[in-house]
């Protein structure tokens, strides 16, 4: 479904990613894991289109995009949901879900899919109109995650979802993961937590000062304490 | 003291509103504006002179006061979105200066066209005959016409305040003003909102400029001094924040009006005498966000 060959990216004059590739096949958890600055958020901003300078290719259900535009890029039905959940100051919960639909094809459908998503996230549902900046880190997260996915993309990708979140609500957060699985939506997920990660994931690619150093099934990487303790550990 | 009664001081109230009303039209643009693209417009004054020179031209062809009221936003907007289309968009991502140089060039540009066009001397604007006279409003007599001034731009905040919290273009403007990163990742092409956001503030200054003209007639010179007063407002309501700008505007209308009647060798002054003390107390103006501008 994603196809990244070869992807270079570059803040300024410093080289963040080196010929990164990887995919992620339909259906599929994939993780990316390694340090902090190991070019995972770049290499999902880059999939994204919101990095300035990059090369290789980035194709998606077959269409090229890395020269398109990030809204271009969402209309395929790419869903990106960044590190710092970018929650919008002075929307209620519900303007945050419309936002997550004004771009797309399903907005005339806009109060069923509120709806159906506030089923899924009881905890939105009870917030529906109170300020989103006023929930709790983790409750502002699971927002961020209902906005990205209310519009039905086909593959959502995921920075850090579990930082600085009370673990109750961690948990909470990675079942949904699985269902989200089995209901057919790919994830290419980026965590911190690489334990918790791995037993959701299908595979998994190790990063580490801008390339990708490793690649395996997530059951084997979660057996394989050297690449953890090499690569991962902080 | 004896002339200084009550009512005195009311209609003086009423007559800062309506000097007010124009400065909370033109700021509001240059707010908006400012909020979404970070486009210091300099040639806000110039839209709102040229709204003015469109409605003096549509009259002089036989069209009427009312016509131009519909057709003078259009015509300015319009324009609006061609300059930014044009000349604004390829200077994004450069920094603040860029857009503001070039908006300041672009005022002096457009000036110097109305000049060659209408000529240097200003003309008088008729006030619309339904719009002339005076009525009783409780504390004495009104002129008619800044009562209209004062409804008309009611009637402009609240279509822009139903268009922002009740349209979905509306939310996409009011979340891309905070994060246009957001807006992009959830498939809004960002571009297409700019110019549109450009076009209504323009349109609204030429509006104000043709509410303007029967007040103080036209002239190519029109625009700089209102862009001067209204900066003061955007900086005391703060910069970026519409609320803020109509309740600066207000205010910064009636502190005018007020001192003229006081002390009128201090009227021009006392705006920015308000603005000093505003910015010592509060940097960032009544409702605005501190470090917008780093």
């Amino acid at each position: 479904m994603l196809q990244v060959s070869k992807l270079n990216a570059w803040y300024g004059a410093s080289h963040a990613l080196q010929d990164i590739s990887l995919e992620v096949n339909k259906g599929e958890i994939v993780c990316l894991i390694g340090r902090n600055g190991a070019g995972k958020t770049t290499t999902l901003k880059s999939i994204m289109g919101l990095m300035g300078r990059t090369r290789g290719s980035v194709t998606f259900k077959g269409e090229e995009l890395l020269r398109q535009p990030a809204h271009v890029r969402f209309a395929l039905g790419l869903a990106y949901v960044p590190e710092e959940r970018r929650i919008v100051q002075g929307l209620t919960v519900r303007e945050n879900l419309r936002l997550g639909l004004v771009a797309s094809k399903e907005k005339k459908r806009e109060a069923e899919l509120i709806d159906e998503i506030a089923k899924i996230f009881p905890r939105l549902a009870e917030r529906m109109d109170q300020e989103a900046v006023t929930m709790s880190g983790g409750e502002q997260q699971m927002l961020a995650i209902a906005r990205a996915m209310i519009a039905k993309p086909d593959l959502i990708m995921l920075d850090e979802p579990s930082e600085g979140i009370m673990p109750v609500l961690v948990d909470e957060m990675f079942e949904l993961f699985r269902s989200m699985k089995a209901q057919g939506t790919t994830v290419l997920l980026v965590e911190q937590n690489v334990e918790l990660a791995l037993g959701i994931a299908d595979r998994a690619y190790v990063l580490d000062q801008g390339a990708v150093v490793h690649q395996a099934s997530a059951r084997a990487l979660l057996a394989d304490d050297e690449i953890k303790e090499r690569y991962c550990s902080v | 003291m004896a002339g200084l009664s009550f009512d005195l001081i009311a209609l003086q109230l009423f007559a800062g509103l309506a000097l007010g009303a124009i400065y909370v039209l033109f700021a509001i643009g240059l707010s908006l504006i400012f909020g979404m693209l970070t486009v210091v417009n300099f040639a806000h004054g110039a839209f709102y002179m040229v709204g003015a020179y469109v409605g003096l031209y549509l009259i002089s062809i036989g069209g009427n006061f009312w016509i131009c009221l519909v057709a003078v936003p259009i015509a300015v907007g319009l324009f609006g979105i061609a300059v930014e289309r044009v000349l604004i968009r390829p200077l994004y991502g450069r920094g603040i200066d860029y857009p503001l140089l070039l908006t300041f060039g672009l005022s002096y540009v457009m000036v110097e066209c109305v000049r060659i066009a209408f000529g240097k001397t200003g003309y008088p604007f008729d006030t619309p005959e339904v719009l002339q006279g005076a009525v009783d409003i409780g504390v004495g007599y009104f002129p008619l016409y800044r009562l209209f001034v004062i409804g008309a731009t009611a009637v402009v905040l609240l279509a822009l305040w139903l268009f922002l919290e009740k349209t979905s273009f509306g939310l996409i403007i009011r979340a891309g003003a905070r994060d246009p990163q957001i807006v992009r990742v959830l498939g809004v092409d960002v571009s297409k909102v700019w110019l549109i956001v450009f076009g209504i503030g323009t349109a609204i200054a030429g509006f104000a400029g043709l509410l303007a003209a029967p007040l103080q007639g036209v002239i190519p010179e029109m625009g700089g001094t209102i862009l001067a007063e209204a900066f003061v407002v955007t900086v005391v309501g703060g910069m970026g924040s519409i609320g803020g700008a109509v309740l600066a505007g207000l205010l910064v209308g009636v502190v005018v009006s007020m001192t003229s009647l006081f002390a009128p060798e201090m009227a021009k002054v006392s705006i920015f005498a308000l603005m000093a003390v505003v910015l010592i107390v509060r940097p960032q103006g009544f409702f605005g966000r501190a470090g917008l501008m780093s």
